[in-house]
């Protein structure tokens, strides 16, 4: 393991902001911290960083225990969220600083600074101040000046939260290729289950200071092992009775579940061709239009499911009367999680064979 | 333990904390904590019975009457001036403006026994306006009217400086808004704009209030100094001083020392509360 | 129509407001600030030009103003040393007990000038615990030229540090992390990144702390014992002229000190002008 935790613990006042804390990273791999906001993965990061120090536990980075080694000397790059670029310092400057600090000399700094403006594409822009840069060229220029020391691990502080939706896609793989062009082992904190899933290659889920989940996007998004992992990756629909629902049975000790927009199909009456016995009767209670398909909002057994529907369907009223197919779902208990099938359509394949 | 140490020794990553710490510490503790610390010395000696005796001597009574009742009505004039003088300067255009404003802060530049002496020689039964008011047997210079003319003048730049930056803040489309539905102008003000602006006001006012109890150079010329009338407080300690009875000057002063940190304490709260109520 | 009439109304109305408003301010300003400023003008020249070259050449006047220039240097120096560390302490770090210093710092604001005097004459003076030791060493401080520096220091201690917290308080400390993430000293740091952000608010407060320190009174007044020639700081030596009747002297000597006034006014605006655009 290239970067590895053991047992961190760190209180801030009352607040448990990291709670045996477990975790290693391979060599090259691009890591996604993700979790709600308060969940302590700002505090990972700046700890690993040595900008905090854990209360106990011990961090090691290519093997060396670094607990001890104050934060300048731990040979890691760090990309702050606000980007923290010295607003009275050109674009040169900023990406010259930590080269000045190591007393490189002037034709060293200068070679190696250009060719970070190049591979950030900012060519001709060095004697920009910060405030005379987009958001997303300052976001550039913080990856340039974070790189420019050679670290050998890279740490992104939310790296996309500062810019404007539109340039964010854009900046996302950017940023993936970038990283995967110069080979350094990188972590990143985000709250965007999606900057996750698209940027990372490994993701790393936090809640109250826990680890809940570590692995690959879809390892986490199609076999989440925890209730917390289950409700927070996907826009899942939470139910407290899963057994009224029709083709589920109760598992020993699992009373709550969780179900996905894509485990549920909503069909008009009538449309459903099959499978019309495992379906639910539900009342359509909101529509909201998300750009290429529909989000509906359906009442079923007095809970509220959401679910996808596709344009190109015949469209749909609120307060209208539809058929809910729920094909799967995830139950779960305090500790684990399950994914059952809807068993009455199992049931009718049977008998059509 | 020791290991404890260690690590809240280097959990800060910006250097030097130990260093400007202790710098600080050290000097607000010479300059300020230890001299203030001989006003409790020199006040514990005192009996209880004395310290009564000191305060509620005729001259002193009368002493804190004029330095806080002037100072009073002068924070409140100020308070009425200051809101009008901050409100021109951050909503209206007009030549000169900017040297108004300026001058605003003259008070705050000028040495206080140089404002003392100009307005005592304007306000005089000679001078350029007292000789108006002369006419009509009205005195200016050497009563309370001129003790708070005094506190007026230096306590005008409390009041506008708090007032004005958060009138620039505010956003005009919640006048706007007020006039949408249907507010006139005086409503809107009394409704939307001055709640906005009070908490700073009240800032001034207990700004202008403290400094005024506490003047001495520029109240003392014009206050013609006449026993039980216009004899301030910080002029009894004064006098004190020179007659070697430091014991009077500590007890006299620790009144008024109480008085402006219960003022600031005031102010405290209302900022705190005003905060909360808005965030 | 009536809807035009309205608005017509309202129009008038608040313009009619807007001149009553900028009358009051006019006159307000004109008797509370300007004519108190002409009537110095006025007195000082009251009895010729060649009186007043003579009042404000007196070797007295030159001496009290040289002391006051040194009692306003050394204080805006050791201010300044105090305000910068103080700050950086205060904006750049978490600790226990910040909002009480804080306070603390913000004592001499809130105590009256006579009472500054007063604890040092307790501290220092004959009943002082502080004046055996003095004694031994041969050291005046009250009624003598230390008392008045120290006076004044006290008086516009707060002055510098209150001027600079805010603007790196605003301005967060991600800065400093970077560049110590990066390895850089505190002093580098300090000059490169903090020094520049809050150059502005710097010289803002040494501007405001000149002010105060060179017409300080009361506190000075207490402490200095009214010594010509040695103790006496150019408003003493205003009052005691004004005491001798010397009216139009007092004037004189009092309009160097209108100058110095008016100077640090046109600085603080330049100043304030700076910081503004150089802040964005």
């Amino acid at each position: 393991m290239y970067v590895e935790l053991k047992d961190i613990n760190k209180t801030f006042h009352n607040y448990k902001a990291s709670d045996h804390v477990n975790f290693g990273i391979e060599q090259g791999k691009l890591i996604g911290l993700l979790g709600p906001s308060g969940s302590g993965k700002t505090t990972i990061l700046r700890m690993i960083a040595g900008l905090e120090q854990p209360d106990s536990g011990d961090i090691f980075i290519n093997g060396n225990r670094v607990n001890d080694i104050p934060a300048s000397k731990r040979g890691v790059g760090f990309v702050f969220q606000n980007y923290a670029l010295f607003r009275y310092m050109d674009v040169f400057d900023n990406i010259a600083f930590g080269l000045e600090i190591q007393k490189k000399n002037k034709k060293e700094i200068k070679d190696r600074v250009f060719e970070l403006i190049k591979l950030i594409g900012l060519e001709g822009l060095e004697h920009r101040y910060p405030n005379q840069l987009s958001g997303g060229q300052r976001q550039r220029v913080a990856f340039a000046r974070a790189l420019a020391p050679k670290p050998q691990l890279l740490l992104l502080d939310e790296p996309f939260a500062a810019i404007d939706a539109k340039v964010r896609q854009e900046l996302r793989s950017w940023l993936k290729e970038m990283i995967s062009r110069v080979g350094i082992t990188s972590i990143f904190v985000t709250h965007d289950q999606d900057e996750a899933i698209e940027v990372a290659d490994e993701i790393i889920i936090t809640n109250q200071g826990r680890v809940e989940q570590m692995g690959s996007p879809v390892d986490i998004y199609k076999k989440p092992t925890t209730p917390f992992v289950a409700q927070f990756i996907g826009q899942s629909s939470l139910v407290n009775d899963y057994t009224s629902l029709i083709g589920f049975e109760q598992v020993e000790g699992m009373h709550q579940a969780v179900i996905r927009p894509e485990f549920i199909r909503i069909a008009k009456q009538g449309e459903l061709k099959q499978y019309l016995s495992a379906a639910e009767e539900g009342i359509v209670a909101g529509i909201a239009f998300r750009g290429d398909n529909l989000e509906v909002k359906v009442q079923v057994k007095g809970q509220s499911f959401t679910a996808t529907r596709s344009l190109e369907k015949e469209s749909i009223q609120v307060g209208e009367k539809v058929n809910v197919l729920v094909y799967r779902l995830y139950a779960f208990d305090d500790s684990k999680t399950l994914l059952l099938d809807n068993k009455a359509m199992e049931d009718r394949n049977s008998v059509y064979i | 333990m020791v290991n404890k140490f260690k690590r809240t020794k280097r959990r800060r990553v910006i250097p030097g904390f130990p260093l400007s710490l202790g710098i600080t510490l050290a000097m607000v503790s010479m300059i300020v904590l230890i001299p203030m610390a001989s006003i409790i010395i020199c006040a514990s000696d005192l009996s209880l019975y004395d310290f009564v005796k000191i305060v509620m001597a005729k001259d002193v009574r009368s002493g804190y009457m004029v330095s806080f009742s002037c100072a009073l009505i002068a924070a409140l004039i100020n308070c009425i001036f200051g809101v009008i003088l901050a409100w021109v300067f951050v909503r209206y255009e007009f030549p000169g403006k900017r040297i108004l404003d300026g001058l605003i802060e003259l008070p705050f530049a000028l040495p206080t026994a140089v404002a003392g002496i100009s307005l005592t020689a304007l306000y005089s039964d000679q001078g350029w306006i007292g000789s108006i008011f002369a006419k009509f047997g009205i005195k200016i210079a050497y009563t309370k009217v001129g003790i708070t003319i005094a506190m007026v003048f230096i306590g005008i730049p409390f009041v506008v400086r708090a007032i004005q930056p958060v009138l620039e803040k505010f956003d005009p489309q919640y006048e706007e808004a007020a006039a949408m539905l249907g507010a006139n102008g005086r409503k809107t003000f009394i409704k939307v704009i001055f709640p906005e602006i009070l908490p700073a006001m009240l800032t001034g006012f207990g700004l202008a209030l403290a400094r005024g109890i506490g003047e001495y150079g520029s109240v003392i010329f014009i206050a013609g100094n006449i026993p039980y009338k216009t004899q301030i407080a910080p002029l009894l300690i004064m006098s004190k001083l020179e007659q070697l009875k430091y014991t009077d000057a500590t007890a006299i002063a620790l009144v008024m020392l109480v008085v402006s940190f219960l003022i600031l304490l005031l102010l405290n709260i209302i900022q705190v509360h005003a905060t909360k109520r808005t965030t | 129509m009536n809807i035009e009439q309205e608005s017509v109304n309202l129009k008038k109305g608040t313009k009619v407001t807007k001149v009553v408003l900028i009358g009051v301010s006019l006159v307000f300003v004109l008797i509370m600030l300007v004519i108190p400023m002409l009537v110095l003008i006025v007195y000082a020249l009251k009895d010729g030009g060649t009186k007043y070259i003579e009042a404000i050449t007196d070797p007295y006047t030159i001496k009290a103003l040289r002391l006051t220039i040194v009692a306003t240097v050394t204080a805006v120096a050791i201010n300044t040393f105090f305000g910068l560390f103080a700050a950086w302490a205060v904006s750049k770090f978490h600790f226990r007990g910040k909002q009480l210093l804080l306070t603390i710092i913000d004592i001499p604001f809130a105590v009256s000038p006579v009472i500054a005097g007063l604890i040092f004459i307790l501290t220092f003076g004959r009943i002082g615990w502080a004046h055996d030791f003095l004694n031994a060493h041969n050291i005046k401080v009250v009624f003598a030229v230390p008392g008045v520096i120290i006076a004044t220091i006290f008086v516009t201690f707060p002055f510098i540090s209150r001027e600079i917290i805010p603007v790196l308080n605003a301005q967060g400390r991600d800065e400093e992390e970077a560049a110590a993430l990066m390895g850089a000293s505190g002093f580098h740091i300090f000059r490169k990144i903090t020094l520049p952000h809050m150059k502005w608010a710097l010289l803002y407060g040494i501007v405001l702390c000149s002010a105060r320190a060179m017409g300080e009174f009361g506190a000075v007044s207490v402490l200095s014992g009214h010594l010509r020639g040695k103790t006496n700081t150019l408003p003493l030596h205003v009052e005691i002229i004004y005491n001798e009747f010397k009216l139009s002297a007092a004037f004189a000597v009092s309009s160097i000190l209108v100058v110095l006034a008016v100077i640090i006014l046109i600085l603080r605006n330049i100043v304030e002008y700076k910081a503004k655009k150089g802040g964005r």
